[in-house]
């Protein structure tokens, strides 16, 4: 199935979204064959992204930005190819648009005028292309990560672009959802010569699905570009300094030399619910020390995050008992017993969703927050926001607003604002979701730190290379039973 | 159970266009708030409550879909009870509250008003499929089909703004601030759930657009949307019941006329 294989042409290409003083992407100049299957690499910030939507049409108007140079799509000018281009975007859950699987797929031709008995066996053949076997009236409400993000492809499939264009279609997916996107990927590809663009910041996933590899420079113009093993070889350590997970270069794990300290926090017989009443999981036991970390595993939906929640003393215990003696300071031993104050200087939280957790309007000020509520004076608060702001990288950024932020800057200023109050124990839901590899690397070593310097730590992950160099212990939430184990280092 | 979760079924009321029910619950309405009296209210409900047995729901359904309806009825009843206009003979005073005989009878005339115009429309409106609706306000009505379809795509958002919700919530309490007044908490709370569903809304319009929604060709229809013979009969029962409702009250001399009081 599909239409011809577009060509790609970059001429001078450059884009400055409006006020900004920078451009996103500037003199590109490149040329990609009709059926190429290109990953398009680059730090953060380079413009992947620009590139993709821009090639989409989905760039806006002139009120949006400004533009030079030329971008072509079969010789005709992007933003009026619409429908041409077929993209598919990073976030799962903002990409459906209709209530049931076959009306969702059906959207994209129903805007560009298909008749009504094709539209339907385009339907069909796109839900058969990316392997879901799904009833038309499912509901999409119903689906996993995974299937919405095989949706959103189905969805673009049926509107036959000769140019299909992936914006880090798995970078919010579980270890599982990755293969099944990625698989999905390279089963349509087989049985379609339409030409591929894919922005990813993990290579090993695409590596075999691609034939060409096209690097950005941050700076404007291309870094490298050829065969993917010709350009990991000419700028595999260039790449992997500027955030993009190469193959080969595995993270090390930082040195670690103190002992286990005092206990911190022990559950009895724990059980979980995240809504009242509905118990999620029950006869938990587990327990925390100072200067350790227990990594958190399982898969989607075995109860990890509510179990963090729970231990952070943001949610309370359907049964049984979360006791921080080792936290308390005076205090009950429970800490949902314990006032937002006081969980500040003893259990700091990291959610999953970083734009959930920021609550002013400059990142200095999010710091901040804090210190004001212990009542730590100006110099004190100073003092302490100074060095985490320049340790984490997010100086030049003191007076932005940190919903807009990039993904990774999100994180890190996440994790200072937890900081700042200097609580004994952490729990971080997903601390490396979605991040590049320098942020990884940073986050990795800052952790390591705070553990040498006593603090206590709890990942809730999916991120097998974060157990590895990070965790003492793993707690395993198979759907079936519990366990924990040491984690031993090679 | 939610407003995007209609009760589904294959009896005849879930094939009716939901424009045709728009229609018929609107074609009551009005011959009811025209006169306020037992008369044309009684006739109406006992006609409707014939035409609820073929609506497909179980008594169950029913009665917990109605359940807000079958509570304000009465409330309103009351109300008019105790401080409605007063005329003829007077049963009981004390302060403000005065209940005579008009009094009764005008909160008899709002009970079986409100029901009668209440129970139609909700029993129409729970079988009524969003997306469905959708294609009968854009594809019957004509109405614009960017505003119609971009208003359905972001009801399928307000499901994650509980669970947006919900973590702001424990968000606060994580980062201190969550021994605030409640006033002051709720605000800082709406408020930023405010800006992460116009982040959430704006993604959404990306996606759509990158599906070639807004372009300027036209539209095709993947489901057709059409009135047929079954929504011709729900809209003629709908006027038979107005109108027999109109008859009584007129031909008893029990028409009261809204504008004419």
């Amino acid at each position: 199935m599909g239409s011809a294989a577009a060509s790609v042409v970059a001429r001078g290409w450059g884009w400055r979204h409006h006020g900004r003083a920078g451009w996103a992407v500037r003199e590109l100049d490149l040329r990609i064959e009709p059926g190429e299957r290109v990953l398009l690499l680059g730090a953060s910030g380079a413009g992947k992204s620009t590139l993709l939507h821009a090639l989409a049409g989905v760039l806006g108007g002139d009120d949006e930005g400004e533009q030079i140079g030329q971008l072509l799509i079969d010789g005709a000018a992007a933003e009026s190819a619409r429908g041409s281009a077929g993209l598919v975007l990073q976030d799962p859950d903002s990409q459906v648009v209709l209530a049931r699987v076959g009306d969702d797929v059906a959207f994209g031709c129903e805007n560009l005028g298909v008749p009504r008995d094709e539209i339907w066996r385009r339907v069909r053949n796109a839900l058969d292309a990316v392997g879901l076997a799904l009833p038309l009236d499912h509901p999409t409400s119903e689906l996993s990560g995974g299937q919405k993000q095989r949706l959103a492809l189905a969805g673009v499939l049926a509107m036959r672009p000769g140019l299909l264009l992936l914006d880090e279609p798995t970078a919010n997916l579980d270890p599982d959802g990755v293969i099944e996107v990625r698989d999905a990927v390279a089963r349509v590809l087989r049985g379609t010569d339409a030409t591929l663009v894919v922005v990813e910041h993990r290579v090993d996933v695409w590596w075999k699905v691609v034939d060409r590899v096209i690097v950005l420079a941050p700076g404007g113009g291309v870094l490298a570009d050829g065969a993917p093993d010709d350009v990991l070889a000419a700028a595999g350590d260039a790449l992997s300094a500027a955030g993009v997970w190469v193959p080969g270069h595995v993270p090390e794990a930082p040195a670690r030399a103190r002992e286990a300290g005092a206990g911190l926090l022990a559950t009895e017989d724990l059980a979980v619910a995240r809504v009242k009443g509905s118990v999620v999981r029950e006869g938990i036991t587990l327990t925390v020390d100072a200067g350790r970390c227990l990594a958190v595993t399982g898969p989607n939906g075995a109860g990890k995050s509510t179990l963090g929640l729970t231990l952070a003393g943001l949610l309370r215990p359907a049964s049984g008992r979360v006791l921080a003696h080792g936290l308390s300071g005076g205090l009950a031993p429970d800490p949902i017993s314990w006032k937002s104050r006081e969980l500040l200087t003893r259990i700091g939280t990291v959610f999953q969703d970083p734009e959930h957790q920021f609550i002013t309007g400059t990142v200095r000020n999010e710091l901040a927050v804090g210190a004001r509520t212990l009542g730590l004076s100006e110099i004190e608060t100073a003092r302490r926001i100074d060095p985490l702001m320049e340790r984490l990288r997010l100086e030049s950024l003191a007076e932005a607003n940190p919903f807009t932020l990039s993904g990774g800057e999100k994180r890190r200023l996440s994790v200072a604002t937890v900081l700042v109050t200097r609580p004994r124990l952490l729990v971080l839901d997903e601390p490396t979701f979605g991040q590049d590899a320098r942020t990884w690397r940073e986050l990795v070593a800052f952790l390591a730190e705070l553990l040498e310097e006593g603090s206590g730590i709890v990942a809730v992950t999916h991120d097998r290379a974060l157990v590895s160099v990070l965790a003492d212990t793993e707690f395993r939430m198979s759907r079936r039973r519990l366990e924990t184990e040491s984690v031993v280092r090679p | 159970m939610s407003i995007l979760t209609p009760t589904a079924g294959r009896q005849a009321i879930y094939r009716v266009n939901p424009v045709a029910k728009l229609a018929a619950a609107g074609i009551i309405s009005v011959a009811l708030v025209l006169s306020i009296d037992w008369a044309s209210a009684s006739v109406a409900l006992a006609l409707e409550a014939v035409l609820f047995l073929f609506a497909g729901l179980t008594p169950r359904q029913f009665f917990l879909r109605t359940a807000p309806i079958w509570i304000a009825a009465p409330l309103g009843a009351v109300t008019i009870l105790l401080y409605g206009q007063a005329s003829g003979r007077s049963h009981f005073t004390f302060l403000l509250v005065n209940v005579t005989d008009g009094s009764i009878e005008l909160a008899i005339a709002t009970l079986l008003r409100v029901l009668a115009i209440g129970l139609p429309a909700v029993v129409l409106f729970v079988t009524v499929d969003p997306t469905d609706l959708a294609d009968g306000l854009a594809q019957v009505l004509r109405l614009p089909s960017r505003f119609v379809l971009g208003a359905l795509a972001g009801l399928r958002l307000v499901a994650l703004f509980l669970e947006d919700w919900r973590s702001l919530e424990l968000a606060r309490r994580a980062r201190g601030v969550g021994d605030r007044g409640k006033l002051k908490r709720f605000a800082g709370q709406a408020f930023a759930l405010l800006v992460l569903s116009i982040r959430r809304g704006s993604k959404l319009a990306t996606a759509m657009e990158a599906r070639g929604f807004g372009a300027s060709n036209k539209r095709s229809w993947a489901r057709e949307s059409r009135l047929g013979a079954r929504d011709l009969v729900l809209v003629l029962a709908a006027s038979a019941i107005a109108g027999a409702a109109v008859t009584v009250s007129v031909a008893t001399g029990n028409w009261n006329f809204i504008a004419g009081r």
